[in-house]
């Protein structure tokens, strides 16, 4: 039996990043699942997929042990909305996946697909899976087009990242989508509306041969129809009550669509019809300012209100910070959110929203082995993730980051007195 | 001709403390001289009037006073808007207490000084933040040191009440970073009211807001310049230079004056007016830089001029130079963990704020942001905890100046708050617990010894006029 405590250095994790048989042991293990929480238990990790939680400390021979013994263990955290692969840095600094212009391909923006855009060597996916987030919805944040395109569910590990592609389409059906649709709310629902009727209604599949003269281009129609079955996700996005009341009556008109709100601000007032029709929502509870005439409803309260009656909540909105969601569910937990749905908006929830829950989200049999030992509540902003396994493998718990510090703090201790350039390694 | 530094920072102490008979001299000034010319200095003066408090004790309670100290278990007394003493009660200590005086058990709960934000921006871009209010940025030309914040502060943001309910007690609100100058910041109570005036924060200096690297070149690069870094230099130097000559021509007639002479006064400049205030350091000066080789070169661009910058704000990357900035004494205004927004914000780390302060230099934490004002303890709370994962060895109660002493030195107001000592304004914060956790709320506001928020009590949460009749008046935020 192997046996190191997770206190050892990165070297260590560095040379033992092939698979291996691993057992968590000792932890308070939140599962997610059907298991709930298990206040000292084990998971043991076999072919990058949980084998087995159970109870007590269970370490077969031959598995690589870390003693979480006074840690927490949860699944790895889900970012519900971001842009993580598609954007190195934001602002004047070349080509940004994650917004578009004009393209010739689109008519409605629905054929736009950014699992042909990902970048893992972007800085963004050390820098935030080793805070303990594994996996995330990536998509463009917003676009000329009625809809923002496809995004897709990626892992932040490894060279082929992408776990599911068109995993949900969106659109804004606030202000911002009234803009873009000539500055009325009056288009906006028309144009979606006539959008979505059009792929419904659609009998003959389209061919190149045959003439075609849709509100959608060809390629808009061909990425609508899994929306249409529900397969994949319409993220709707909407703040005001009056909006997302046309939401909910979208819902109702076809109701089919796998719905899902985002942002929602003013959720809380539609609260009961969003539980009963099924849509769940991924907000940022921490936004309480009346931004604009749609937010003034803004409260702290929101996730709580949200959850009492009875609608599934996913947090974290955000890209370069995604791996603040955590803390953003703690504040929501402060104001009334229970804290097993606060766990849960970071990890049962939006796998869930994107049709993931076998793999992602919950520690059961058979998961996607992407598992996090935290020094304790995760929500607390001053705890953090100690050990962080991706498929099975753990993650060197550097990043381009981390390097910048320990190259200065050298430096600022007197620890050399070479120029910063030539501080690589302690 | 040469400038002595000297000559002219004497100059301008007296012109920029100039009232109507300021600088004259009755026994040289003959009778066909025109009346001294002199300038206000405080046209827009504060009228704050604090909300009456009770004489106060709240005992039982940990302590953290804002310049490095803890008490564990101790009590604080504040009557007529005064700390009047504080006491480690557990270690002997005790208060000399009025008989009668309201008391609040702390037990379980934390004290600490009101936090201060030096950067904010609330007012100058409210909420809601429609084109109508965003007032923050005069984006016409690249100096614009002659315009006030104050002149655009909106006081029915509903901003101020949400940063009220975080703690924040004071704060500075500035022009944008658009501008290499952007004009003159104000102080303002965390008190919501009427007028800009009745929040002013009474005897706080003036700031003044400067911008390195990409927000000017961004802005002018296609508007008559800057359009590069080294544009930016050749815009603040020439600032500078003008402000002297500015200088010399009030030099010049208050010489002449002095004589006996009738001159005529230079005509009032207000640009150069306020440039010519943070060379005589009347005005503090809060530039906003993010990249270590900037901020390097802005020491010396003020080394050059000899004026004092008093706080670079954002100084993301303020870790690679701590030393530097522990040498030259400016202090770093930062974010926990913002990063990556644009290419000057690419070096941001975790450890920054800790850092710099573990080099022995002035840290402060501050927000940028309506909502991250609302927690600035946790953001001082994450940047203590990534510090303290890293080796930098601070207590709590040393990392509170972040949010304390530290911004008011910043801000040029220590002298009156900033830290629980005997004789400060009682701007103090009752936390329901430990205040570097998630989970802790400010469950009073104190200002000047008055009770400005009270999170148990609903009916006296302040809602701004904008606010009013509509969707969530009242409501929790």
């Amino acid at each position: 039996m192997k046996r190191f405590t997770i206190l050892i250095s990165s070297f260590f994790f560095a040379a033992s990043l092939q698979a291996e048989n691993i057992a968590i042991v000792g932890g308070k293990i939140h599962t997610m699942g059907e298991q709930g929480v298990l206040e000292n238990g084990s998971v043991l990790i076999k072919n990058g997929k949980v084998e087995k939680i159970s109870k007590g400390f269970v370490a077969p021979d031959d598995y690589t042990v870390i003693d979480a013994t006074g840690k927490v263990v949860t699944p790895g955290f889900i970012g519900a909305y971001t842009s993580l692969g598609l954007v190195e840095v934001s602002s004047s600094s070349g080509v940004v996946d994650a917004s578009i212009g004009q393209s010739p391909i689109t008519k409605t923006g629905a054929a736009l697909d950014v699992s042909y855009s990902i970048n893992p060597d972007s800085s963004l996916f050390n820098i935030t899976r080793l805070e303990g987030m594994t996996s995330a919805a990536t998509g463009m944040m917003s676009s000329d087009y009625l809809f923002s395109g496809q995004g897709a569910v990626i892992s932040l590990a490894g060279k082929t990242p992408i776990l599911k592609s068109s995993a949900f389409i969106t659109v804004d059906v606030g202000s911002g989508g009234a803009e873009i649709s000539g500055g009325s709310r009056a288009s906006l629902w028309v144009m979606l509306e006539s959008a979505i009727k059009e792929v419904e209604k659609l009998e003959t599949p389209l061919t190149p041969a045959k003439a075609w003269f849709g509100v959608n281009a060809r390629e808009d129609v061909s990425a609508l129809k899994s929306v249409i079955t529900g397969e994949t996700p319409l993220l709707m996005k909407a703040d005001r009550a009056a909006d997302i009341r046309q939401v909910v009556a979208f819902k109702e008109r076809h109701p089919n669509i796998n719905v899902v709100l985002v942002h929602g601000v003013e959720a809380w007032r539609e609260a009961e019809a969003l539980a009963k029709a099924n849509i769940p929502v991924i907000i940022d509870p921490e936004y309480n300012l009346p931004g604009g005439f749609d937010q003034m409803g803004a409260t702290l309260s929101n996730a709580a209100r949200l959850e009492a009656a009875g609608v599934d909540v996913a947090i974290g909105m955000d890209t370069h910070n995604i791996r603040l969601a955590a803390q953003h569910a703690g504040n929501a937990v402060a104001n009334g959110l229970s804290y097993e749905a606060g766990l849960a908006s970071l990890t049962r929830v939006p796998a869930q929203i994107f049709g993931m829950q076998a793999s992602l989200g919950q520690l059961v049999e058979g998961a996607k082995a992407d598992i996090v030992v935290w020094s304790g509540d995760p929500l607390e902003v001053t705890e953090s993730a100690e050990v962080v396994i991706i498929n099975g493998e753990f993650i060197d718990m550097e990043s381009r980051q981390t390097k910048l510090r320990d190259r200065y703090l050298k430096l600022q201790r007197g620890g050399s007195t070479n120029p910063s350039f030539y501080i690589r390694k302690e | 001709m040469n400038i002595k530094p000297s000559k002219l920072m004497l100059a301008m102490a007296c012109f920029c403390s100039l009232v109507v008979t300021g600088c004259s001299n009755d026994d040289t000034q003959k009778q066909n001289q025109e009346a001294k010319v002199a300038i206000n200095p405080d046209p827009y003066p504060s009228t704050y009037t604090p909300i009456p408090g009770e004489p106060t004790v709240i005992t039982n309670v940990t302590i953290l006073d804002g310049i490095g100290n803890k008490i564990e278990k101790g009590a604080i007394y504040f009557s007529d808007g005064k700390i009047v003493a504080i006491a480690d009660t557990e270690g002997g200590e005790s208060l000399d207490i009025p008989k009668g005086t309201q008391t609040i058990d702390g037990s379980g709960k934390w004290l600490t000084p009101g936090i201060i934000d030096n950067h904010s921006h609330l007012g100058v871009y409210p909420s809601p933040s429609t084109h109508s209010h965003s007032d923050g940025n005069e984006m016409t030309s690249p100096v614009t040191a002659q315009v006030w914040a104050e002149h655009s502060v909106w006081p029915q943001d509903p901003g101020f009440t949400r940063a009220l309910a975080g703690g924040v007690t004071t704060l500075q609100i500035l022009p944008g970073s658009a501008n290499l100058v952007g004009g003159r910041s104000v102080v303002l109570k965390n008190l919501p009211n009427r007028t800009m005036q009745s929040m002013k924060f009474p005897g706080a200096p003036y700031g003044m807001k400067m911008a390195c690297g990409e927000n000017p070149k961004r802005v002018y690069g296609s508007k008559g310049g800057p359009m590069t870094r080294m544009g930016n230099v050749a815009g603040y130097r020439q600032a500078w230079a003008d402000a002297q000559d500015y200088m010399r021509q009030w030099e010049r007639y208050e010489e002449d004056f002095d004589a006996g002479k009738d001159p005529t006064p230079p005509k009032r400049n207000l640009k150069l007016e306020t440039l010519a205030g943070v060379l005589s350091g009347d005005i503090l000066v809060h530039m906003h830089c993010y990249r270590a080789d900037e901020m390097t070169v802005m020491m010396d661009v003020m080394k050059e001029f000899d004026y004092k910058i008093g706080t670079f704000h954002h100084a993301v990357e303020a870790y690679k130079i701590a030393d530097k900035l522990k040498e030259n004494n400016v202090c770093s205004a930062m974010w926990a963990d913002w990063w990556g927004f644009k290419m000057e914000a690419y070096d941001g780390i975790r450890e920054n704020i800790p850092a710099v302060h573990a080099a022995g230099a002035c840290a402060i934490v501050h927000s940028d942001s309506d909502l991250g004002i609302q927690r600035l303890n946790q953001e001082a709370a994450k940047a203590w905890s990534d510090g303290k994962r890293a080796g930098l060895d601070i207590s709590i109660a040393e990392a509170w100046v972040w949010l304390a002493s530290n911004p008011a030195k910043s801000l040029g107001i220590f002298d009156k708050t900033g830290s629980l000592e005997a004789g400060k304004q009682a701007d103090i914060v009752l936390w329901s617990g430990n205040p570097f956790s998630t989970y802790t709320k400010a469950e009073h506001v104190y200002i000047d010894g008055g009770l400005a928020y009270s999170m148990d009590e609903p009916t006296t949460w302040p809602v701004s006029d904008f606010e009013i009749g509509q969707v969530g008046e009242g409501d929790s935020k």
